[in-house]
C-alpha cells in the first residue's frame, strides 16, 4: 500500500466518523429533550396516571433510565476520547520533579482524566515512583483516579442535579490531595517492599505513549461506551428499578431515623460498612437515590459512597504485592479519615 | 518469534493473547507464547499499564487492546 492512498483512506475514514457523530449528536439532543414526554407517553399507554402508586413508580424508571443511559453514553464517549490524550506515560512526565502541594493537586486532577484500572495499580505506582513522582503525590493519583469517575459524576448529576455532583468531585479531590499530602509527610518509602525499592535504585527503560490520529481517538472514544455502557447497564437498570420501587412505595422519612442529619454515628457507621463492600460507581448510585429520597442525609449517603468506591480489597489485595501492610494500613486510614470528616462537613453544610 | 503478553489476568489480557494468537495463525508464522502474570517480571518491563504485548522482547503496545491490523503490522514487521 503507498502512503498516498493510506492517507485517503485515513481521510474518508474521518470523514465518516465526523459524519457518524453529527448525526448521532443530534439524535442524541432530540432524545434528551422528549424524555418527559416519553415516560408520559408510556404511562398512557399502559393506561396508568401518575396518581396511582404503581402509576409513579413506572414513571420514574421510564424517564429515569433512559436519562442514564442517554448522559452516560454520550459522557462515557467524550472521556474515552479524552483518556487518549492522558496515557498514564505522559501523565507520569508530568508529575515527574513536581513538589509535594503542587504535586497533589496535579495528580489529583488528573486521576480523573487518566485512563485507570485496579488491575494495573501496581505497575502504575511502580512507575510513578521511578519516574521520580513522590510517594504521597503517587497516592493522590491513586485515590483520585478510581473514586472520582466519569461514572460517578454522571449518575450523580443525572439524578441529583449539577450541585451535588460539583461537590462530589470538589471534595473527592480534596480527599484526594490531602491523603496524599499525608502520607507523603510521614515518609513512608521504608515501607514498600524490597523488590520495589531495588527497581527504584535502578535505571527504568523508557517505553514512550504513542501518537494517535483522530480516527483512532473516536475509535477509542467508542471502544470505551462499549467497555463501561456494556458491564454497567444492567446495574443501572436494576438500581432504578429498585429505586422507582422505593420512590412508588416505601413511607417519605423512612430512613431519617437512622441515616438522618442528627444521627451522629450514621457517618462512622456509613464508611465502616462501606469499606469491605465492592462495586463500582454505577451499582452503588441509584440505590443512595433511594436512601436519599427517603430522608437519608447527603452526607452520611455520600461518605458510604466514597468509602465503597475508593476504598476495596480488591485493590487492597493488588496493592500488597508492593506495599508492606503499614503503608497500606496508613492508607486506608488517612483516607477513610479523609472521607469521614467529607461526610460530616456535607451533613453540618446542607 | 517470542511472544509475551504481560498482564495480572484481567479480561483484556485474555483477549489480547487470545487476538495475538488468531493473527499468528492467519498470518502463518510460528511463534512461542508466554503470558506473564509476576508483576515483578512484568515491571522488568517497565510498561504502566496492563494488558502489555511484547515481540521479540520489545514492547510494542501497553495499556490497551490493539486491533488485529496493528498487531500484524508488528509481527509481519518482526
Amino acid at each position: 500500500m503507498s502512503l498516498v492512498t493510506t492517507a485517503t483512506s485515513e481521510r474518508s475514514k474521518l470523514i465518516q466518523w465526523l459524519l457518524g457523530i453529527t448525526v448521532a449528536a443530534s439524535i442524541w439532543l432530540f432524545a434528551y429533550s422528549q424524555l418527559i414526554a416519553f415516560a408520559d407517553w408510556v404511562i398512557a399507554m399502559l393506561g396508568l396516571t401518575r396518581q396511582t402508586r404503581t402509576g409513579e413508580a413506572l414513571h420514574f424508571f421510564f424517564y429515569d433510565s433512559p436519562k442514564v443511559v442517554l448522559l452516560l453514553t454520550g459522557i462515557v464517549f467524550i472521556m474515552g476520547i479524552i483518556q487518549t490524550f492522558f496515557s498514564p506515560e505522559r501523565t507520569r512526565a508530568m508529575l515527574s520533579g513536581k513538589r509535594e502541594g503542587v504535586g497533589n493537586v496535579l495528580a489529583a486532577s488528573l486521576g480523573i482524566v487518566t485512563p485507570f484500572c485496579s488491575c494495573s495499580a501496581v505497575p502504575l505506582f511502580i512507575g510513578f515512583l521511578s519516574a521520580g513522582v513522590p510517594l504521597g503525590v503517587t497516592f493522590s493519583f491513586l485515590i483520585s483516579a478510581p473514586m472520582v469517575n466519569e461514572v460517578a459524576l454522571v449518575l450523580l448529576f443525572g439524578m441529583f442535579g449539577w450541585k451535588v455532583a460539583a461537590l462530589y468531585l470538589g471534595l473527592g479531590l480534596l480527599v484526594a490531595i490531602i491523603a496524599g499530602l499525608v502520607i507523603g509527610k510521614l515518609k513512608m518509602e521504608r515501607f514498600l517492599e524490597e523488590w520495589v525499592q531495588k527497581i527504584l535504585g535502578g535505571q527504568t527503560a523508557e517505553h514512550n505513549g504513542e501518537q494517535l490520529t483522530w480516527v483512532a481517538r473516536f475509535q477509542a472514544g467508542g471502544e470505551h461506551v462499549k467497555e463501561i455502557v456494556g458491564k454497567v447497564w444492567p446495574y443501572i437498570l436494576a438500581g432504578i428499578a429498585l429505586g422507582a420501587g422505593i420512590h412508588g412505595y416505601v413511607p417519605e422519612d423512612f430512613m431519617a431515623s437512622f441515616m438522618g442529619k442528627d444521627v451522629w454515628w450514621a457517618v462512622p457507621a456509613a464508611v465502616l460498612l462501606g469499606v469491605p463492600m465492592y462495586t463500582n460507581a454505577a451499582g452503588i448510585i441509584p440505590i443512595v437515590e433511594a436512601l436519599i429520597g427517603k430522608g437519608a442525609a447527603l452526607g452520611t449517603v455520600l461518605a458510604f459512597m466514597m468509602a465503597v468506591i475508593a476504598l476495596s480489597a480488591p485493590e487492597m489485595i493488588i496493592l500488597r504485592k508492593a506495599l508492606k501492610p503499614t503503608l497500606i494500613a496508613t492508607f486506608a486510614g488517612v483516607v477513610a479519615i479523609g472521607i469521614l470528616l467529607v461526610g460530616y462537613v456535607f451533613n453540618w453544610l446542607l | 518469534m517470542l511472544i509475551k503478553i504481560l498482564g495480572t489476568g484481567c479480561a483484556k489480557c485474555n483477549r489480547l493473547e487470545q487476538l495475538a494468537r488468531e493473527t499468528v495463525a492467519e498470518l502463518g508464522l510460528t511463534a512461542t507464547f508466554e503470558h506473564v502474570t509476576e508483576m515483578q517480571e512484568i515491571m522488568a518491563y517497565s510498561v504502566m499499564s496492563t494488558p502489555a504485548l511484547v515481540v521479540d522482547e520489545v514492547v510494542k503496545v501497553a495499556g490497551r487492546l490493539p486491533s488485529r491490523e496493528e498487531i500484524a503490522g508488528w509481527l509481519r514487521g518482526a
